[in-house]
């Protein structure tokens, strides 16, 4: 079951590939293959995309063109636009440079 | 008369002897440009800086070690004055070397200079081995590295907005927007700017940066300063990931990664390259290997101000006793110097430094 | 790596159609886009999604397949997923793409980056379930994905289709927050033809409102005292309407009071700008084929100025005659005689906007925001603390972002920079020109030090 989302899926669907398995800070969630990434997480139910290394304020995508930089998460690594992204299936993402020390 | 000191440039530089002069009770003017002229005080790289200094003139290296010695008071100072702090570190700074030859030769001309400052000169050498206990991030491909006991870092920003502040807060008058045209000393000095605006002083400080070159000779100094360009990068804010600043990156206190900086003779151009921007990642890389995944967020060119020795210039005028030029590239690592010992130089007192050797004499034709 | 007649950044209407006339004028055109199919945000995705939901999105949507069609053709390079971070005098236009560095030299550039929505910043307008209007438009169109209980807070046409658009899918927003006023639109009716010149788009507008009203979505207009509550994520939306106050409970709120031009890669290579008084932004200084003073540089499309999406498709096409004609495939005599339709059409679309762009101004309390609300989202600066620098003795918005860092974060001041000009101009009593602007620099967007260092090894394996 996932999670209540403040976020509906139209009959037509994201862009309606297979769903493929991807993990989200730990927990797996099944997303539709070549989606749009950030779309795909509201849509999941993720709310909260990441924390301000200003004052540790919760984030989620604004803008959804890439502009914003409030949809930022961390893949291999490397802290990306999830809107910029699409979704292929075996995705580690975490929330941009949490729980762990190092940016490698 | 409107003031007694005339500050032509409020930069770093400017300010902090602003703020010296203001706390000696002396009534200060600041000239200062507007958002778009070229500022070294807002493009610089922040360190507070002893080594590799002063290698053919000891006197600079020890004027360095001055200011450096009473930073931290100075930035106390500010901070408590403003309710802002000015972050400063200064547990020691390295200088990193990829190849052995590099890094015996900088030790040797350092043995030189420690033994002309009677040995107040605190470095010592570490060996790879011993830099990753200190920086667990350092690439295989760094050496070693000189780590000098004397260097740190602050965050320039933080200490432009505080002398700012403070130079506001203890009267001294601040006029912004301001182009300085002309200089004249009728009786007292009288500073023209192109709105129209005049401003009498019994003294007038030239700490305009670049600007000194052109505003300079009508005042009767040499005033040979010229634009080098340092391009810098900053990288989006990480967790800890270096310890001690270097020349290559420093870690600034609101977590980003800021790495310099290139050494190009382009006038007065402060654009970024790409060539200049994949050089400096490069390094920035083969020191902290971790960096390759790290994204740069800003990158801008600044402008050093440069005499043709690297060294500062503190000289008063000849034609017009009373106006001083002073001008230097290290207006961080000398702020603390230029607020609290300068003005000793400035107003002859019994404790001014001496500073004979950065007058301009140096630059005599021969 | 060979060299280009002309490359073109970002496949939006106007960038689409520049290429199509270009190519259709014999010149070797790249077309640069960071999204990974063509459309711009207006046409976002139109090949995929027309055929799966273009009953909800409306025709005008589906007008973009004939311009991602025209790209298909030789002579066109489209160069997608590229995320361009620099571009070069000269030309040399420097992107990423799958995460790696590259480069394209032309010798003639056309920017077609298109409009941002101007900020909005309100109180709470950083809480995760606060997005754009825009936003929610692109995760209908691209995604199918639509917000379960939305209010829409703001003014403008866009704002209208979106809830209609909403309304169609069978999600309809639970009140519209309007912050123009019936005066606003009296004006804008009043002014020489403008309800005349703006027939059409007053003709879909009430179409629109039809079908919001049929739906029956409360419409709150004149809102004042807007503010977003939430612990941790958007919950409610307060604000005064016609003397009342209200609290509606929400997950999302989509923000919107006009768009503005995206002038990041123009101001990176010096462009002028000058302040539009009317679209309360600034606009780059060009000439009437969309020429800059740095000679083969072009912009078209709402990066120019806002026209919406015909007159972007104009404009792209005026501006590729003048590139051709410079490239000296195409006379300046058959450039003139081409250009005379395309400008007719172009007067119509541009006097339409004049009546938008009086009938629903920008919300005056997010030009002006109170001390307390964050401007810049990404080092979370408020405009308190910006007014502050004003008494500092910063005259414009790069002194203040030395002081307070407004600007300096990943987004690089595309979400504040207007905001930060208006701030310092009402503080220190200066005109938004005297003011001036953040000065932007590379990387346009972040590129990781990697990808950078990289590209300095391939320099270096080809000496």
């Amino acid at each position: 079951m996932k999670p209540v989302s403040p976020f509906l899926e139209t009959e037509s669907g994201t862009e309606a590939g297979p769903r493929v398995p991807v993990s989200f800070d730990g927990r797996t969630l099944e997303l539709p293959e070549g989606a749009n990434l950030a779309a795909a997480l509201l849509a999941a139910g993720v709310q909260v995309f990441r924390r301000t290394p200003v004052s540790g304020a919760p984030r989620a995508p604004y803008c959804m063109m890439g502009a914003c930089f409030d949809c930022l998460v961390e893949i291999d690594g490397v802290v990306r636009q999830a809107c910029m992204i699409e979704v292929t299936g075996g995705l580690a993402i975490r929330r941009p440079h949490e729980a762990h020390d190092d940016p490698a | 008369m409107d003031t007694d000191y005339a500050i032509i440039g409020g930069g770093v530089v400017g300010l902090s002897v602003a703020w010296g002069l203001l706390k000696r009770g002396l009534t200060v003017t600041v000239l200062d440009g507007d958002d778009g002229a070229f500022r070294a005080s807002r493009g610089n790289f922040g360190l507070v800086w002893v080594q590799s200094k002063g290698m053919t003139q000891p006197r600079y290296a020890r004027w360095s070690q001055q200011s450096a010695a009473i930073w931290a008071e100075f930035a106390a100072e500010l901070g408590a004055n403003t309710g802002q702090a000015v972050p400063l570190e200064q547990k020691g700074g390295y200088d990193l070397h990829f190849s052995e030859e590099t890094l015996q030769a900088t030790v040797e001309r350092y043995e030189g200079l420690k033994a002309k400052l009677g040995g107040d000169y605190p470095f010592e050498v570490l060996g790879h081995n011993a830099l990753r206990k200190e920086e667990p991030h350092i690439g295989p491909k760094v050496v070693g590295a000189i780590l000098h006991h004397q260097d740190g870092h602050a965050n320039p920003l933080k200490l432009l907005r505080a002398l700012a502040a403070d130079v506001r807060r203890m009267g001294g008058r601040v006029l912004t927007g301001k182009t300085v045209t002309g200089v004249s000393k009728p009786d007292g000095f009288r500073i023209a700017c192109a709105d129209g605006s005049v401003t009498g002083a019994g003294k007038v400080i030239l700490s305009a940066g670049l600007g000194a070159a052109q505003l300079g000779p009508a005042m009767g100094f040499k005033a040979p300063v010229r634009p080098q360009r340092g391009q810098v990068l900053i990288t989006e804010k990480l967790p800890k990931l270096i310890n001690r600043p270097s020349l290559i990156a420093r870690q600034v206190d609101e977590g980003g990664i800021q790495i310099g900086a290139t050494n190009e003779e382009v006038g007065p151009d402060d654009r970024v390259t790409q060539p200049g921007l994949s050089g400096l990642a490069a390094e920035a890389i083969a020191a902290y290997p971790a960096l390759a995944r790290a994204q740069l967020v800003r990158s801008w060119g600044a402008l050093r101000v440069l005499s043709p020795d690297g060294l500062p210039i503190y000289q008063e005028s000849a034609e017009m006793p009373g106006a001083y030029l002073v001008t230097c590239h290290s207006g961080i690592t000398l702020a603390a110097a230029h607020a609290r010992l300068l003005p000793d130089w400035l107003e002859r007192s019994a404790a001014a430094p001496d500073l004979e050797v950065f007058g301009e004499a140096r630059f005599a034709v021969s | 790596m060979t060299r280009r007649d002309l490359a073109i950044i970002g496949a939006g209407p106007a960038g689409m159609a520049a290429a199509a006339q270009a190519a259709a004028l014999g010149l070797a055109v790249t077309l640069v886009d960071e999204q990974p199919r063509p459309g711009g945000q207006i046409y976002r995705d139109v090949d995929r999604a027309v055929a799966l939901r273009g009953a909800i999105l409306g025709a005008d949507y589906g007008r973009g397949a004939r311009l991602t069609a025209g790209l298909r053709r030789d002579g066109i390079d489209h160069v997608a997923g590229a995320v361009v971070w620099a571009i070069e005098e000269g030309f040399s236009i420097l992107y990423t793409r799958e995460g790696r560095g590259a480069r394209i030299a032309a010798d003639r550039v056309l920017l077609a980056t298109g409009a941002l929505e101007r900020p909005m910043p309100l109180p709470g307008w950083t809480l995760p379930g606060v997005m754009t209007a825009g936003a929610g438009q692109i995760l209908l169109k691209q995604s199918g994905v639509l917000a379960r209980r939305a209010v829409l807070v703001g003014s403008g046409p866009l704002l209208y289709l979106i809830a209609a658009q909403m309304v169609r899918a069978g999600t309809p927003p639970l009140a519209l927050v309007e912050t123009q006023s019936r005066g606003d639109l009296a004006r804008a009716m009043g002014h020489a033809g403008g309800a005349l010149r703006g027939w059409r788009y007053l003709a879909k507008g009430l179409g629109l409102l039809a079908e919001i009203a049929r739906a029956r979505v409360p419409r709150h207009t004149g809102a004042t005292g807007i503010a977003i509550e939430g612990e941790g994520r958007a919950e409610a939306v307060r604000f005064t309407s016609r003397g009342r106050a209200h609290r509606i409970a929400c997950d999302t709120v989509f923000l919107h009071h006009g768009v503005v031009p995206n002038m990041q890669a123009a101001r990176s290579l010096g462009v002028a700008h000058r302040w539009h008084q009317a679209q309360a932004c600034f606009v780059p200084q060009l000439d009437g084929w969309g020429r800059t003073e740095m000679p083969g540089l072009f912009i078209a499309g709402d990066g120019a100025g806002i026209g919406g999406a015909a007159a972007a498709e104009i404009a792209g096409r005026l501006a590729a005659l003048k590139l051709a004609e410079e490239a000296g495939r195409l006379s300046p005599e058959a450039c003139d005689r081409q250009a005379r339709p395309l400008r007719a059409a172009q007067a119509r679309e541009l006097a339409a906007r004049a009546f938008l762009d009086r009938a629903y101004p920008p919300f005056a309390e997010a030009l002006a925001p109170a001390d307390a609300t964050v401007v810049c989202r990404c080092e979370e600066v408020t405009a308190g603390e910006i007014r502050g620098h004003a008494r500092l003795g910063c005259l414009g918005p790069n002194q203040a972002k030395a002081f307070g860092r407004a600007g300096m974060g990943p987004c690089q001041g595309r979400y504040c920079g207007l905001t930060v000009t208006a701030l310092l101009a009402e503080a220190n009593a200066r005109t938004p020109d005297e003011t001036g602007y953040y000065r932007i620099r590379p990387p346009l967007k972040p590129v990781t030090l990697g990808e950078l260092a990289a590209m300095e090894d391939a320099a270096e394996a080809a000496q």
